[in-house]
């Protein structure tokens, strides 16, 4: 599953660009992933500027 | 508090301040929100602008800006410099003042302003209305408008809520990040920009002056092209290699939409501008002014429409006439040059930087750029006819 490291995260915006099925919300500064419209996807992943999103096993959570 | 608005503007940034602005100039009773607790913070953006095209919407004042230029360096990978000095060469702004600036002359023409206020969600109201919720400090607030300006930025997920296809695909977006540094060795006069598969794959890594020892370097790649490393890690790499006494100031990420315009960018009662519309220069990844365009165009026909009690679809399409004849056309174009100039090899740019940097200065002009590097491509050259002339 999908988890964004909040130290990181810059809270930009880059991620809620690609993320096709707009699971993502980020306010100025706050960003949460709806798991349930999540799928995997990774753009997220890739896109982001900082390396923030990232794919974790369910036990290792931030 | 005032409930129910002609328009709410959903962003504060150039393009939702500037169309809060015409709106109300046109006589419309206008709403902006804006979830930042102050406009033009963090910046995130190199602040380049032309400086011409920036006299139809302020006075440039000299607190808006950090830098006038005497030109700007293309840097090859091989290290060839191509001066280019000709043109007007453009202005460092300070947006931190030059946002809040907008926001200024929007509240004087009218505009009711509320910072710190995010939009969570927008819904049909019935009667030709929205509801938009706003979430301020943990409340929520409705308010009601005829017509909404979606300015929300990259993100532009108010499109989104609003059925239009906003999302971008890996290739139409740059990952970008900048640091602010303070070297003695920035060039304080010219701006530079490095191109090839180690520094920038798919985009540009830039360096701009900010004054007194002060630069912007900052990378927007290609998201498709970073083969599992981050924006972050190029520029480090950079930083290292060409300032590595630089301290760093500041640091901001941010994400560059390089697309054509959205296909819609209205819908009944609503409309689109700025990066939310996908209207950046895809090209060179530049915004501002297109967003200020746009943001007039809109705001704009928003309060005639408002005024004619029809804000249809229909009715609004004279937004998106009035951007196509103004910018639409060269921007699908400059989109049509990004895709051949990102296909070019490290030698291809380092042959073009070559024939460039061997021409007299008066001839090195960004239209002899472009042809030169797209001499190989006849479906290109055809297009920077249509953009240039002959
Ligand atoms: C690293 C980088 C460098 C750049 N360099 C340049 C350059 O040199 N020259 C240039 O011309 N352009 C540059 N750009 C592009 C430029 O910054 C943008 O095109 C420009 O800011 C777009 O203006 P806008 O008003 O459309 O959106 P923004 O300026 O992004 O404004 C959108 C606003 O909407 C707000 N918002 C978003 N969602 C909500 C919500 N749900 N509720 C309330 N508010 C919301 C945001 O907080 C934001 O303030 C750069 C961009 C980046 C990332
Ligand atoms: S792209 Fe990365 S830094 Fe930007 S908001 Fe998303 S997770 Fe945060
Ligand atoms: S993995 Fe894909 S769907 Fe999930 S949050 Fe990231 S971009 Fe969105």
């Amino acid at each position: 599953m999908i988890a964004v490291d909040r130290e990181l995260c810059d809270f930009c915006g880059t991620c809620v660009a690609v993320c096709q099925p707009d699971a993502i919300f980020l306010a100025e500064r706050d960003i949460r992933i709806d798991l349930e419209k999540c799928t995997d996807c990774e753009n997220c992943v890739i896109a982001c500027p900082l390396g923030a999103m990232r794919e974790v096993s369910d036990e290792d959570r931030f | 508090m005032k409930t129910d608005f002609e328009i709410v503007v959903i962003g504060g940034g150039p393009a939702g301040t500037t169309a809060a602005r015409f709106a109300c100039i046109g006589g419309a009773e206008v709403l902006l929100v804006e979830r930042r607790r102050e406009f033009g913070v963090p910046t995130r953006c190199a602040e380049g602008v032309g400086e011409t095209s920036l006299a139809e919407f302020l006075k440039p004042d000299p607190s808006l800006i950090s830098r006038r230029l005497k030109g700007a360096r293309l840097i090859s990978p091989d290290g060839t410099a191509v001066e280019l000095t000709v043109e007007g060469s453009g202005l460092i702004l300070e947006r931190k003042i030059f946002d809040r600036k907008l926001a200024e002359l929007a509240g004087e023409a009218g505009t009711e302003i509320r910072l710190n206020s995010q939009v969570t969600s927008i819904e049909r109201a019935g009667d030709h209305r929205w509801r938009t919720k706003i979430s301020q400090n943990g409340t929520e607030k409705k308010v009601t408008s005829r017509i909404i300006i979606a300015a929300d930025g990259v993100e532009s997920r108010v499109g989104r809520w609003a059925g239009f296809k906003t999302a971008l695909s890996l290739h139409n977006i740059e990952s970008g990040l900048q640091y602010q540094i303070y070297d003695e060795s920035v060039d304080q006069n010219f701006s530079e920009l490095y191109f090839g598969e180690e520094v920038a794959p798919g985009g540009y890594l830039w360096c701009f002056p900010k004054g007194e020892g002060v630069g912007s370097v900052g990378v927007g790649l290609a998201a498709d092209r970073l083969k599992g490393k981050t924006a972050r890690s190029f520029l480090d790499d950079f930083l290292h290699e060409k300032f590595p006494n630089a301290r760093i100031i500041s640091m901001v990420a941010g994400g560059i939409p390089v697309s054509v315009t959205l296909k819609e960018i209205v819908g009944d009662g609503i409309m689109l501008v700025g990066d939310a519309a996908r209207q950046v220069n895809p090209m060179t990844g530049a915004g501002i002014l297109n967003g200020m365009i746009a943001g007039k165009l809109a705001g704009e026909v928003a309060a005639s429409a408002i005024k004619q009690g029809d804000t249809s679809k229909e009715r609004l399409q004279e937004y998106h006439k009035l951007w196509h004849q103004r910018v639409g056309k060269i921007h699908r174009a400059y989109y049509i040059i990004k895709e051949g100039v990102i296909k070019l090899s490290d030698d291809s740019l380092n042959r073009v930087a070559h024939l460039l940097s061997d021409l007299p200065p008066e001839k090195r002009t960004i239209k002899r750029v472009f042809f030169t590097a797209l001499s190989r491509d006849p479906r290109l050259l055809l297009e920077l006819r249509h953009i240039f002339g002959r």
